[in-house]
């Protein structure tokens, strides 16, 4: 196939897999393991939190994945400073053993957008700490350049807002985004079905990364799958390259030779 | 004596280490993190680290997430 060699590269990592999933949401952790495998996902966000101290029966998330066979992305969900976010993953660190986080510090309940300033500030202590940071921003040139500029290895620009399923409301800024910035840019949050995921990959975006798209669908198993698809479909558009658009027709089969 | 466990009071024997909490708690100290009093105790420390009275421990693991 045509992207046989088309891999992507995250702080000299390789992934052949332009789909990243989350863990979130599903209706019970066999569903999440049999979505995340459809999914052919490489890379699955994970979230911190207190173990439940008082009933232990309950089933650990980490015996449905194979640390081997998934790169573990944990998040920083829920923090609102820069604080909380470096401090969770520290934690995170700790106990997967590895330096790559998605960073989010979030700005507002209602919204989930970014709070970009706490972000900036979390990022660079990251950074410095040794951490591969893939930051969720918001759709913001300047911000995703600045990211960039401090050393996160990918900026991670939101499509809509988290969990929304709006699609990739603004695709000029995603990819002038693209064009200015030379670490991967993966479209974190928004996305509702296989178009959006597609349409985020035929502007040229270096991979997607979605959890309640998934999770949320009626049949979560068919979705990963039809997400894994359009992931595919999107990449090989773009680098096919499409036809300019054009206001009107332009015919397909010959005027020569047709009938008197 | 008294601990702050993952934000409950809690009683834990006396010059408990963190794999003691641990193994009294069944949890596995492969694929957690601990944290006491704000500081992160690395794996390698956990049978050396020793809790006091009115430690602050925090220990957490992965859930799903997006």
């Amino acid at each position: 196939m045509a992207l046989e060699n088309d891999k992507l590269i995250i702080a000299g990592r390789e992934f052949s897999s332009r789909l990243m999933v989350g863990t979130g949401k599903y209706a019970s952790f066999q569903q999440m393991a049999q979505a995340l495998e459809v999914s052919g996902a490489e890379i699955i966000t994970v979230a911190v939190r207190r173990v439940n101290i008082s009933d232990r029966t309950k089933e650990s998330l980490l015996d449905y994945i194979d640390p081997k066979r998934y790169t573990l992305l944990p998040n920083t969900a829920g923090c609102y400073t820069a604080d909380d976010a470096v401090r969770t993953c520290r934690l995170a660190r700790e106990a997967g053993l590895s330096d790559f986080v998605k960073l989010e510090v979030l700005g507002d309940e209602k919204t989930l957008f970014p709070d970009n300033e706490e972000l900036l500030k979390a990022a660079k202590i990251l950074v410095k700490d040794g951490f591969t940071v893939l930051p969720y921003t918001s759709d913001d040139v300047i911000m995703c350049r600045k990211l960039e500029d401090i050393g996160c290895a990918a900026v991670m620009p939101l499509g809509a807002p988290i969990g929304s399923g709006l699609g990739i409301r603004n695709p000029y800024n995603i990819r002038i985004i693209m064009e200015t910035v030379k670490v991967p840019v993966i479209v974190d949050a928004g996305v509702g079905s296989a178009s959006d995921a597609a349409i985020a990959m035929e502007l040229g975006c270096d991979g997607v990364l979605m959890n309640t798209a998934i999770a949320g669908a009626q049949d979560p198993i068919a979705m990963a799958e039809a997400m894994k698809l359009a992931i595919i479909a999107g990449r090989l558009s773009y680098k096919a390259g499409r036809i300019p658009r054009k206001l009107y027709a332009n015919a397909s089969s010959p005027i020569e030779g047709l009938l008197a | 004596m008294l601990v702050m466990l993952n934000g409950e009071q809690t009683n834990i024997k006396e010059n408990c280490t963190v794999v003691q909490l641990l193994e009294q708690l069944h949890i596995g100290r492969e694929r957690v993190a601990v944290e006491v009093n704000r500081d992160i105790v690395p794996k390698a420390a956990y049978d050396s680290h020793t809790l006091a009275d009115g430690d602050k421990i925090e220990i957490v693991h992965f859930v799903g997430g997006g």
